[in-house]
């Protein structure tokens, strides 16, 4: 067995534990169901001392996976009360994310044996390359002041009867930002003002600005003002 | 009027980049109604199905699109620039746990991997597969995670309920022991959509 391990090991170079976990319960050929814990924890640390003595740098979760095996090992070793219906097996705390883990590796190759865009089936275009980012020559990016000079300028039309209305549950940021990214899918970009178009009370006005902010933060959108008109224009990314 | 009507659809399904929705047709052609234009669609699509031709009438994300058949993919793949979607293997995995999970956060992402996402999950926004919804409302406000149009545009969806429900998937996995599990990791690079499988 240490021979062959060497060319074997050499073929696969595992992305996780949970990779390396499979492959040596596929090698056993034993049934992930009842996992023969201390032959697998046994060869899971050789494959660890391996690759440490190859240089190959063992990520943190390498370490944890072998922590769990062995503390099942050793929970294994503990004498098992026939009478008490809460105790699982031990070995289920591996079992169980190993079963997912295969479920969503299946899952991943029928989604590849779709008929993908770009690779077995085409647009008359040519594929979904269209770059919306490429805004005019005369658009510059602007900063956060002239989006808050902005947003104040539509206070400022907003009509002034208006009162704040203590009893409204208003729309939260969040769910702003799922209708914002909605209709930016359908439209790609939009100038601020068409963003509050249908805002019409100061919450949502506000409501929409912080989502906008927010969005900006997390990279969603890109935020470009016109020098000469000062339309300000956001592009969906 | 149907006649036309089929022919104005066939013209802007000819032009467009993105799936076309009914909704979306009868924003054009306003004085069509919903049921005139699925049935102009429907017409097409048999059109399409009787011809035999390059190309047909796809239904993703929620719209028609006109693509070509995979039949004749060799020859277009000579024709353009080499596909830009193209996902690693564990990218793709990424993907597939989002897909299925969502809306789901990184550390549950990573729970199931059993590996770092970080890097992947950059990849993934970059191209435009997942989108971020906003943050969990727990300690460190972790981002959310769900899937974009485009993935579906790409994976041939036309919704979500579209992927194989999880019992279909329960059924593979329940097979595990005659089906050998570890892939080629080269096989990803090299491109082939299928993926064989080693051994």
């Amino acid at each position: 067995m240490p021979n062959d391990r060497y060319n074997v090991k050499l073929a696969h170079i595992f992305e996780g534990p949970m990779d390396l976990l499979i492959y040596l319960i596929k090698k056993n050929e034993v049934d992930i169901y009842d996992i023969p814990i201390a032959l697998i924890t046994d060869q899971y640390l050789d494959y660890m001392q391996w690759m440490t003595s190859m240089n190959i740098d063992l990520a943190g979760e390498f370490l944890l996976m072998a922590a769990t095996l062995a503390q099942i090992k050793s929970r294994m070793l503990l004498p098992v009360h026939e009478d008490d219906p809460d105790e699982d097996d031990p070995r289920l705390e591996v079992t169980r994310p190993l079963i997912e883990y295969l479920e969503m590796k299946s899952a991943a190759d029928r989604l590849m044996q779709r008929n993908l865009l770009g690779e077995t089936t085409f647009l008359r275009a040519g594929g979904l390359e269209t770059d919306v980012s490429s805004p005019d020559a005369d658009i510059v990016r602007i900063g956060l002041f002239e989006l808050i000079d902005a947003f104040q300028n539509v206070l400022k039309h907003m009509s002034p009867e208006h009162r704040v209305d203590l009893t409204s549950d208003g729309i939260s940021v969040k769910k702003r930002i799922a209708q914002l990214i909605d209709i930016f899918e359908e439209r790609g970009d939009l100038t601020f003002s068409q963003l509050i178009a249908d805002m019409t009370d100061k919450p949502g006005v506000i409501t929409t600005f912080l989502a906008v902010l927010e969005m900006a933060k997390v990279n969603l959108i890109q935020i470009y003002q016109h020098t000469q008109t000062g339309i300000i224009r956001i592009f969906y990314k | 009027m149907t006649t036309e009507l089929k022919h104005i659809i066939e013209a802007l399904l000819f032009v467009t980049d993105t799936p076309l929705s009914i909704g979306r047709l009868k924003q054009i052609v306003s004085s069509a109604g919903t049921r005139d234009i699925r049935l102009a669609m429907d017409n097409l699509t048999c059109e399409y199905e009787n011809r035999k031709g390059g190309f047909y009438l796809a239904q993703v994300a929620g719209g028609y699109q006109i693509r070509t058949r995979p039949e004749y993919a060799k020859w277009v793949k000579g024709l353009i620039q080499p596909n830009p979607n193209r996902l690693s293997k564990p990218a793709l995995e990424t993907l597939a746990i989002i897909a299925y999970k969502q809306p789901i956060i990184r550390s549950d992402i990573e729970h199931v991997r059993g590996v770092d996402c970080g890097g992947v999950l950059r990849m993934l926004l970059e191209k435009n597969f997942i989108r971020i919804l906003g943050r969990k409302e727990i300690p460190g406000r972790p981002l959310i995670y769900a899937t974009t149009r485009k993935f579906l545009e790409v994976f041939d969806l036309n919704d979500l309920n579209d992927l194989p429900s999880p019992k279909e998937i329960e059924q593979i996995s329940g097979s595990i022991h005659a089906k050998p599990l570890i892939q080629e990791p080269a096989d990803a690079e090299n491109g082939h959509p299928t993926g064989k499988i080693a051994e």
